[in-house]
């Protein structure tokens, strides 16, 4: 087990266990069940440091980043990166488990795209990392497909009637990359700077981009 | 199935809550749960069958839970279900018997493990297209008590093929008997209107990545 300590953020599941125990009951079951399934063959525990490991600190939004960046200073990469995004996506390293098949979506001022799994929480992990609690929240999932428009003002990204909003609703096993529009005043910057600037939810299509304040 | 795992389109589930500089997980138990689900679920079961297996928590259960005990209690009805685990050794957390030579997901095969190429992608098995791009489709009125990727607010809708994306492993058939069936799936464009009615913004659509079996001509 890691000694990692648990954060208490008063939350409904992590009341107390049992006679004053420190240990929650999700704490409690989890540890059962591991033990169970180490014990009984199942399992092997240093697989589980090692999942855990890749998704903490291997794989995140700052691979996204960089495929964003890259398609913003290379035209023939985005290109690229619109009629195969998986393939362009791999040259720089990025592949596998729940991003086999990848789609990419450019922003600009006439479109606008979104993403959300309204069934589940499919998510593009090899470009994203693991996702956020408010992607997998019944307010995002439930709302996103009906008022797109106003999640959007949810996330201060107000959009004038003229342009378009294009949800993706991800039922099967492609997942979505949104490259967002590059932002004014960052032509002088570095690939490596760009990447800075890209957030994972401007990736999701939730956000734009900003140019560093001055 | 017709449960609340398919929330596209319903009210009252309230605002949206970002949470800034958010961690990875927020507990330990959280990564414990998903690298076990990971591990415990390899050569043991696909990924159509946990989703189902979520899905089937009883929908109280579902909203209430955060979504790591959701993967907590898809894994442990997939264990007990396919007869892995005993009611009483989950209880106790303790193996009454050891299982001898079973699959294991070994920490060296971890990475060539999460960087399999295949997954659900199945374009050897490539038919002819019964759609083309720009075709006009309406999705069926279905309600299968399975497993199925048709959203309900997607359902008896008109849209256009957007995207034709490959053959891919049929979602309904392999979370209920393992078949890897090999199925065509569409990006399916459907007018904000047609899904909501006049109240859609004019300038709105969702795109739906659709199989074949729920699609017919409109």
């Amino acid at each position: 087990m890691s000694q990692i300590h648990d954060h208490d953020h008063g939350h409904d599941d992590e009341r107390p266990g049992p006679h004053g125990s420190p240990l929650t009951d999700l704490q409690l079951r989890v540890r059962a069940l591991e033990s169970l399934l180490v014990d009984k063959g199942l399992v092997d525990p240093a697989a589980l440091d090692v999942l855990i490991d890749t998704y903490e600190t291997k794989v995140g939004p700052r691979n996204g980043a960089r495929v964003v960046a890259r398609a913003w200073v290379d035209p023939e990469y985005k290109k690229r990166l619109l009629a195969d995004a998986t393939s362009a996506i791999a040259e720089l390293g990025y592949a596998g488990r729940q991003g086999e098949d990848m789609i990419a979506l450019e922003n600009s001022q006439q479109v606008h795209h979104l993403v959300v799994c309204t069934l589940c929480s499919c998510y593009p992990w090899p470009v994203l990392g693991l996702p956020p609690v408010w992607y997998k929240s019944a307010p995002y999932r439930s709302r996103a497909v009906i008022d797109p428009r106003g999640v959007l003002r949810e996330f201060g990204v107000v959009l004038s009637d003229d342009v378009e909003v294009r949800v993706w609703d991800s039922t099967a096993e492609l997942r979505y990359l949104v490259i967002p529009e590059r932002p004014a005043g960052t032509e002088g910057m570095t690939e490596e700077q760009l990447a800075q600037l890209v957030t994972r939810d401007a990736m999701i299509g939730v956000a734009k981009v900003e140019a560093p304040r001055r | 199935m017709n449960s609340v795992h398919d929330m596209g389109g319903m009210h009252g589930m309230g605002a949206i809550a970002p949470e800034p500089n958010e961690p990875v997980f927020h507990h330990d138990w959280e990564r414990r749960a998903f690298a076990l689900t990971l591990a415990a679920g390899s050569g043991r079961w696909n990924i159509d069958m946990a989703r189902h297996a979520r899905e089937r928590m009883p929908p109280a259960d579902y909203l209430r839970a955060s979504y790591y005990e959701k993967w907590l209690c898809g894994t442990e009805r997939l264990l007990l279900e396919l007869g892995h685990v005993t009611p009483e050794e989950l209880a106790r957390g303790k193996a009454l018997d050891r299982v001898r030579d079973a699959p294991i997901l070994r920490a060296a095969d971890v990475p060539k493990t999460l960087r399999n190429p295949r997954a659900a992608r199945m374009d050897d098995h490539l038919a002819a297209p019964r759609f083309k791009v720009g075709d006009r489709v309406r999705t069926k009125n279905i309600h299968p008590v399975g497993h199925t990727r048709l959203p309900r607010y997607a359902r008896d809708k008109q849209g256009v093929v957007d995207r034709d994306h490959g053959a891919f492993i049929f979602p309904d058939s392999h979370a209920a008997t393992r078949q890897k069936i090999p199925q065509r799936c569409y990006s399916v464009r459907f007018e904000g209107r047609e899904l909501w009615g006049p109240n859609a913004g004019p300038r709105d659509a969702v795109y739906v990545d659709l199989f074949d079996d729920y699609l017919e001509p409109a």
